[in-house]
């Protein structure tokens, strides 16, 4: 059996009355593709934001790599190496696309204040390695000719490429892309795909959002289908597709199930 | 002349380099022919230019916008007064005291930065306008039970800098030519400036500086990438902070008597103002417009009344009146025109220019 890098162990979030997720449990292999989706609203997002530290769960826990997650600050769950891209395009859009990857290597470099203020050897040997690190991951991605543009600048394609990267840089085992091919064109899906995959053939593992059915069951080894805050289905793409659950949770229910359900809800 | 600065050609950069430390070198003796009271502006103008290179870590690099920094020059001036002074009978060499002067008002920062760390923009400019007040006040009331600032009567006497028996105060002949104290102040001011330009310069090209730039342009974004936003932010305080320290204990010098008189809110305005005027995070162009705030008022000083005694045969307007109409004609014509400040940083150009 492969191993488990992160489990996600009866997670729950509530906001108020609204039950953002609850009781979510599912295990991701170390080096697959697992898709994460559900209809709007169903709390995927939350869950990410859960997942990196931005909220913290109600109830429930996530066991990273062997280790807790809890009470984990944002910045620790990217230390211990899991990095996101997010929804809505949240780069650094005034800096140029080589900074945001050079950033991104923060936390897997040193040099302190007295460093910087010194500019001793060591400080401007990782500064040189930063920079060559960030255009590697620049080209690796396919944005390297835009090295020196803004952020801002780039395509809604190339940008979310660039978020990719820009996580990339901090060296993660789990790389979790929150919609990214929303608001790309049937080419630039087609890349992302092709990334997607040799990310993960480099040793990465990958979790994924997307609304984007067809390069979901195209992409994923396993997938975990959400809608209300639960997991409804949970498994191979084949098999989730043909889930009755979460058809009707993509579909709706026809007039006729609807009048057997209540039917035997009656009896 | 800042096109000779950024050129590739070392020998043409160096020659640009040459040129602004000649005119740094020859700026006060022609100042002192004009009066020794303008070396003493000078003086004044590359403190606030200190000051303002400090403020702007905080405001240009992380983009926290702080209200009260007027506060740790408050810190750093009182920290040298009660060192050297015959208020407790302390008298401190000035290499000693200065870098005590960095540290308090560093600690100072923490303290202000610790509570402040969830805020932001207007809110964070609330709190920290309240700390510069609380400062003050507390300078004023520090009389009682014991004495350790002496109120608002404020501590006289301060030490001048002196080095192993060379005296900035004091008057005295060097190469056969009459230095006054300013004279030999002034070279060492611009010598420290020099330094935290340097400083400057490196933290912003450094990870630290970039992971500023990150939070101020999206934290929530700067901390799924791992920056360890609270101490950053506390960095970005405790490091402008005692750079404000450090220009406080050069100015309790400078001056010899401080009382909280001098540190007012207006002062924490006049720097920021400095700040955004020059051109936030653009160190030269903070550097420029300390230079500009500090030395108009003073022409105007010794301009406005003279001009109108000769051409209208009495004074009809105050010179702080045209002082502060000009500020505010200033400020306008700077929003409309040069949104970004005079030298705008290349990333605050990019912020405020319109979408292509």
């Amino acid at each position: 059996m492969k191993n488990i890098i992160l489990k996600a162990d009866h997670v729950t979030k509530h906001f108020g009355g609204i039950k953002a997720l609850t009781d979510v449990s599912f295990e991701i292999p170390q080096g697959s593709i697992y898709g994460l989706i559900g209809p709007n609203g169903a709390g995927k997002t939350t869950f990410f934001n859960v997942l990196t530290g931005i909220y913290t769960p109600d109830e429930g826990s996530f066991i990273f790599d062997g280790k807790s997650l809890t009470g984990l600050k944002p910045s620790d769950v990217c230390a211990a190496g899991i990095a996101r891209t997010f929804q809505n395009i949240r780069l650094f859009s005034n800096l140029s696309a080589l900074e945001n990857v050079m950033i991104g290597r923060h936390v897997r470099t040193r040099a302190g204040i007295w460093g910087a203020m010194l500019q001793t050897k060591a400080t401007r040997d990782e500064e040189a390695a930063i920079e060559v690190r960030a255009r590697e991951i620049l080209d690796y991605v396919g944005v390297a000719h835009r090295a020196n543009d803004l952020a801002k600048h780039l395509s809604y394609g190339d940008q979310r490429r660039l978020e990719i990267a820009r996580a990339l840089a901090t060296d993660p085992k789990l790389l979790a892309l929150d919609e990214p091919a929303a608001g790309m064109n049937a080419t630039e899906k087609l890349g992302l795909k092709t990334l997607i995959e040799k990310i993960r053939k480099d040793g990465m593992t990958v979790l994924l959002i997307e609304h984007d059915m067809k390069l979901v069951m195209n992409v994923v080894d396993q997938l975990v289908v959400l809608e209300y805050g639960k997991s409804i289905a949970e498994g191979l793409p084949r098999d989730v597709q043909n889930n009755q659950k979460v058809i009707e949770a993509y579909l709706g229910v026809s007039d006729e199930d609807m009048e057997k359900a209540q039917a035997e809800e009656v009896q | 002349m800042t096109n000779l600065l950024k050129s590739e050609n070392p020998s043409l950069r160096w020659l640009g380099f040459g040129m602004i430390a000649l005119a740094l070198i020859a700026l006060p003796f022609a100042l002192q022919w004009a009066g020794t009271a303008w070396v003493r502006i000078a003086n004044l103008a590359v403190l606030f230019a200190l000051l303002s290179v400090g403020l702007n870590i905080v405001v240009g690099f992380a983009g926290l916008l702080d209200l009260g920094y007027i506060a740790f020059f408050a810190v750093g001036a009182y920290t040298y007064a009660l060192l050297a002074s015959p208020h407790f009978g302390l008298h401190l060499p000035f290499y000693v005291i200065l870098p005590i002067c960095a540290a308090v008002a560093c600690l100072f920062g923490v303290l202000l930065g610790a509570p402040t760390l969830k805020l932001r923009g207007d809110y964070l400019a609330i709190v920290t306008l309240g700390f510069g007040e609380i400062i003050r006040i507390l300078m004023n009331n520090l009389s009682q039970p014991i004495n350790i600032t002496n109120g608002p009567q404020g501590i006289t006497g301060i030490d001048n800098f002196t080095f192993f028996g060379f005296d900035f105060g004091k008057k005295e002949e060097i190469f056969g030519f009459e230095w006054s104290g300013p004279l030999k102040y002034y070279f060492l001011l611009v010598a420290i400036l020099m330094l935290a330009v340097m400083v400057n310069f490196r933290l912003k090209n450094s990870r630290i500086g970039r992971a500023w730039e990150a939070i101020r342009e999206d934290e929530i974004a700067a901390r799924a990438m791992g920056i360890d936003t609270t101490k950053m932010k506390l960095l970005a305080f405790a490091m402008g902070a005692s750079f404000g320290g450090v220009a406080g204990g050069i100015f309790s010098a400078l001056q010899g008597f401080i009382s909280p008189e001098s540190f007012v809110l207006g002062e924490s305005i006049i720097v920021l103002a400095m700040v955004v005027l020059g051109g936030m995070g653009n160190i030269w162009g903070v550097v420029l417009g300390a230079v500009l705030l500090s030395f108009v008022p003073e022409i105007l000083r010794y301009t406005v009344e003279p001009f109108q005694k000769m051409v209208l045969g009495q004074v009809w307007i105050e010179p702080e009146i045209i002082r502060m109409l000009l500020f505010g004609l200033a400020l306008v014509l700077m929003m409309l025109y040069r949104p970004a400040g005079m030298l705008p940083s290349a990333v605050r150009k990019r912020e405020l220019a319109k979408e292509e």
